[in-house]
């Protein structure tokens, strides 16, 4: 193992659903404390890597490691550094948003005062500090992800892992979301793999992982990639010329 | 794996899964009129036209509404079973199955800790039933409501198991309402719940043969026999193995490496 190892580190993964190649020879790692966007189209293979990462598929072909913890060998270890922000929003609707909370948390081994402090630190830091005792039902959609956000942070994991997690929220909201995750990488020296394929979600120094059909196309920091050029055209034409 | 996060996660998902239920009023009121539909309505109206003999675990004469309340207990728990299991389906298609299986603990113990959630709430709508049927003058002896406890758990375990297994096979929630018809009805009709199987036996030698391996069936007569304060090691060696059976498939169909599983995760 090195001396600091990566925060994720994707080696060789490939993956397959039947005779559907999803991920072919998928390698790259992400530096701890930064903030690495993964850029895909829909059907990338973006879902299915943190399907990967998560445990929630097992890897076949290829390794995965979360601050030097084998996903598959190391589960739990693996996990336990790891905060999750999944796609389809995971809170129940029906309970309050520290009840909500405080279930995660205990999944996590958190109990007690302990517990209740990081829920308040957590909240506070997303700004929902007042929104702790109100339904999930009640709160709009930027909250609602915030409040996922903040559930995935309980733990103080090392590595925080978002699949689109700004998939439905308008403008706005999405922009605060992304300023939120940027700083909490910046600032808390957070490794964060960000999945998207909304090129204005992704900033010049932040690093870049172009997926598409399954295949690494390029990976580098995002103003090494543009070159200058919106990132957006570089990214269609990227695209475009691998379909 | 640690004991105290495991614990105190599974603490959490009991707690959860009973504020689930508390919150579902609907879903105790139902859980408890369908079997006194049937002990109120369908024994009184059975009870002339069906003359039961003296069989263990019983030592007198019985009316038949006495005889059907071991199996009534069991179908709220193969309804809970089920019920859970459709939660579970449910769950997996909002998401939140994932946040339960991303959670740094063995995945066994987070399946298992799920099926204890799941049959501690069926426990408690057993005995909400058996109060009311107490209070119907429908009575067992007072010990046997103890002794229930453990074959009540067993039980429920092993139709919670059964649920999970299920869980993992069905795609979607929509394919839920077959599973329901090709599994709760055969199970439940074609077991001791309803009739002894001396009377199965009656109707025809292949009816008693498929009664008589049923595992639900089993499950009902450890009920019955626990009521009654005797054991049955047979239903009890019957039970363990349906359960030990339907939770290693649970856990197969729940593995991460497996096909069927892949294409839902991702």
């Amino acid at each position: 193992m090195d001396a600091v190892p990566p925060g994720l580190r994707i080696a060789d993964v490939t993956f397959r659903y039947g005779d559907r190649l999803a991920l072919d020879a998928v390698s790259f790692e992400v530096v701890q404390g930064r903030f690495c966007a993964l850029l895909g189209p829909n059907g990338a293979g973006k879902s299915t890597l943190f399907a990967l990462l998560t445990g929630l598929l097992a890897t076949r072909a290829g390794r995965i490691s979360v601050l030097g913890h084998d996903v598959a060998r190391q589960r739990a270890r693996a996990l336990g550094r790891l905060g999750v922000v999944f796609q389809t929003p995971t809170l129940d609707l029906d309970i309050s948003v520290a009840a909500n909370l405080r279930y995660a948390a205990a999944l996590h081994g958190l109990s007690g005062r302990r517990r209740e402090d990081r829920i308040a630190a957590m909240l506070d830091r997303l700004g929902l500090a007042d929104r702790a005792g109100d339904k999930v039902r009640a709160l709009n959609g930027g909250h609602r992800r915030r409040a996922e956000i903040a559930r995935a942070l309980l733990h103080e994991p090392a590595v925080l892992l978002l699949d689109e997690p700004t998939v439905g929220l308008d403008p706005a909201t999405r922009a605060g979301i992304t300023d939120h995750v940027h700083a909490l990488a910046a600032q808390e020296g957070l490794t964060v793999l960000w999945a998207t394929h909304l090129t204005d979600e992704v900033r010049p120094d932040d690093d870049l992982v172009i997926l598409h059909r399954g295949r690494v196309l390029r990976h580098a920091s995002a103003g090494a990639v543009a070159r200058g050029a919106p990132l957006e055209r570089v990214f269609l034409d990227l695209t475009a010329e691998a379909a | 794996m640690s004991v105290a996060p495991a614990l105190l996660a599974l603490r959490a998902i009991v707690s959860r899964e009973a504020m689930r239920f508390i919150g579902q009023k609907g879903r105790f009121v139902s859980a408890l009129v369908r079997p006194l539909v049937w002990l109120l309505v369908f024994a009184a109206g059975f009870r002339a036209a069906l003359g039961l003999s003296i069989t263990p675990p019983y030592q007198t004469y019985i009316t038949y509404e006495t005889y059907i309340v071991p199996g009534l207990c069991g179908m709220i728990l193969l309804f809970n079973g089920m019920q859970s299991s459709l939660s579970l389906v449910w769950d997996r298609e909002t998401g939140s199955m994932r946040l339960l299986l991303t959670a740094p603990l063995p995945r066994w113990w987070l399946l298992l800790s799920k099926l204890l959630a799941a049959t501690a709430v069926g426990i408690i709508q057993v005995y909400a039933f058996l109060l009311i049927a107490w209070l119907w003058g429908v009575r067992m002896p007072p010990w046997g409501y103890v002794a229930a406890l453990p074959a009540l758990a067993l039980a429920g375990l092993m139709l919670g198991a059964l649920g999970l297994a299920l869980s993992s096979f069905i795609r979607q929630l929509e394919n839920f309402a077959g599973v329901m018809n090709f599994v709760i009805f055969p199970m439940f009709f074609l077991s001791s719940a309803l009739y002894p199987l001396w009377r199965m036996r009656e109707a025809g030698p292949l009816l008693h043969d498929i009664c008589a391996v049923n595992p639900f069936t089993h499950a009902v007569e450890l009920i019955r026999f626990a009521l009654y304060l005797q054991p049955n090691p047979s239903a009890l060696l019957w039970t363990a193995l349906a359960l030990a059976a339907f939770l290693a498939l649970a856990l197969w169909g729940y593995d991460p490496a497996r096909t069927l599983m892949r294409r839902r995760m991702a």
